[in-house]
């Protein structure tokens, strides 16, 4: 679905992303993992178009995306559950799913009925602002609001950040039920172990490039994943 | 000090307060709005009032056509004035910091002015009488212009229509998340600069509505006919709590009462008339700095 090629993503003169090359297949869950500062967020972002490549190549389902406008981007099919949830405080919960689907024109009736079926809380607190809710119910509306567009690809940054971890479970196992759906996932997670144990393909990320990939179960068992991200 | 204060003078008063706050409300808005999204001082508002002024002039003088059509001519072209000025001035200064925008909006309100010099000439200029709305009214023994009844009316309906087309609207609903985060928006799939665009349009009209009851009010047009007006509406907005709509009609009434009914109970001041929004601001920056209806900070830590 995505194949990134020699990707390099610049801050001004430090090197963010460093020519990351990796393939999101069809159909699957991806992952990206790696420490604070590797560059996996730079990655995400890349792909969405809020920052410039500096070279590299950034394909979607063949047709390359890199350096394009993000509205743009995002009408292909892509969307993005931003890092700290981003939800638009002021606007209500119910708010907040319609502009999710901003560049739909048809009836968003099922849609909002399938969120509410993934995430009940939402329903009972649809008439509440978005700012009122907790960090877990906020990152329920941020994936929501995310499926509204009804992506091909969803790519999500550290939705398990500052949660507890109950409500962690809870996400990845929603992150399951969406693809069991058909919508590709590309995450990134400080969450090596929740993350490696949900994914089909993992990629290890460190200072900006990829320095290990494999399916999310051989790097589980994989010792030097063990050692630096999962603490056994 | 209060002699013959009279209940035809107070009634009198009133019903100039509030057509003078009305029109206050209706430029106020516009600085309030582009405060909203770009938080930006927008300069340049009180000399796009100007030139809306000069539309109505040139439309029903050189043009010759009649008043309502020109009215919503103008503003239109006022609304057409707002996008360009915020396509050429401000929009390839998005990424830059706000202080390049708000000098950019300080130099374009001195093109605007200058530009009026030349084009228009500093000669004052009378602006077209409507005796529709000039014409005076007299109930008992209390006389005033039919303008100040239709004022607050039209200003009440602006306003309740733009709450709609905020709340209750898709496009409404996109400005309301670009203002808080351009870059989640963004992801939304809303194109930021068209709903930026959109306010500036929006703002830019309702000052044009704004300028044509100055204009009916006070019939003079030159150049520089926007700075006091513009000063006072952005003061009613800063007091109303900038950023927000209901805040800046509230602040624009308010500095309209204010202002007259110092004049009405304490007539020696009546040449200070204009200091007083200039208080009111200092007084509202030391007591209030958000205003009356100031922002309130939602955000989680």
């Amino acid at each position: 679905m995505i194949k990134v090629e020699n990707l390099r993503v610049n801050y001004g003169s430090i090197e963010a992303v460093r020519g990351i090359s990796f393939d999101v297949p069809d159909g699957g869950i991806s992952t990206l993992i790696g420490a604070n500062g590797a560059g996996k967020s730079t990655t995400l972002k890349a792909i969405c178009g809020l920052i410039k490549p500096a070279s590299g190549e950034i394909l979607f389902n063949g047709e390359s995306i890199g350096g394009k406008d993000t509205v743009a981007i995002v009408s292909k099919g892509i969307s993005l559950v931003p890092e700290g949830r981003k939800i638009f405080a002021d606007l209500t919960v119910l708010e907040n799913l319609k502009i999710g689907a901003y560049l739909r024109k048809d009836s968003l009736k099922d849609d909002i009925d399938w969120v509410y079926s993934l995430f009940p809380r939402l329903e009972e607190r649809h008439w509440q602002l978005g700012g009122t809710l907790s960090g877990g119910e906020q990152q329920m509306l941020a994936v929501g609001r995310a499926l509204m567009s009804r992506p091909k690809l969803l790519m999500m940054d550290e939705p398990s950040l500052g949660l507890a971890p109950l409500i962690v479970s809870d996400i990845f196992s929603i992150i399951k039920e969406i693809n069991s759906k058909g919508v590709t996932i590309l995450l990134v997670e400080q969450n090596a172990n929740m993350a490696l144990k949900t994914a089909d393909v993992g990629y290890v990320m460190e200072t900006g490039e990829i320095t290990l990939s494999g399916s999310g179960q051989s790097l589980l068992e994989n010792d030097a994943v063990r050692a630096a991200y999962l603490g056994t | 000090m209060i002699q013959n204060l009279t209940t035809e003078m107070f009634i009198q008063s009133v019903a100039n307060a509030i057509s003078v706050g009305s029109l206050y409300a209706m430029v106020a808005i516009g600085y309030t709005m582009v405060y909203g999204i770009l938080r930006l001082i927008n300069f340049a508002h009180s000399d796009i009032f100007m030139m809306s002024m000069y539309f109505v002039f040139y439309l029903i003088t050189i043009f010759a056509l009649p008043w309502p059509i020109a009215f919503i001519a103008a503003v239109l072209a006022t609304g057409v004035l707002g996008i360009v000025v915020e396509a050429a001035a401000y929009r390839p200064l998005r990424e830059a910091p706000r202080i390049s925008v708000l000098i950019s909006s300080i130099g374009v309100s001195y093109l605007m002015e200058n530009f009026g010099v030349v084009v228009f000439s500093g000669i004052q200029k009378q602006f077209p009488p409507v005796p529709a709305f000039q014409s005076v009214v007299v109930i008992g023994s209390i006389y005033f212009q039919k303008l100040s009844l239709y004022m607050p009316v039209v200003t009440a309906i602006s306003v309740v229509g733009l709450l709609y087309l905020i709340d209750k609207t898709k496009i409404g609903m996109a400005m309301r998340a670009t203002s808080k985060d351009y870059e989640t928006a963004k992801l939304m799939g809303i194109n930021i600069n068209t709903v930026i665009s959109t306010t500036f349009a929006i703002g830019s009209m309702l000052a044009c509505v704004g300028a044509i009851m100055w204009g009916l009010k006070y019939p003079k047009i030159e150049p520089y006919v926007g700075i006091m007006p513009g000063l006072k509406c952005f003061i009613a907005a800063v007091i109303g709590g900038i950023g927000n709509i209901k805040g800046a009609v509230v602040g624009a009434y308010l500095l309209g009462f204010m202002e007259i009914m110092i004049v009405l109970f304490i007539p020696a001041l009546s040449s200070y008339k204009d200091a007083f929004a200039f208080i009111m601001l200092i007084a509202i920056l030391l007591l209030r700095p958000a205003g009356i209806l100031g922002e309130k900070k939602a955000d989680k830590v």
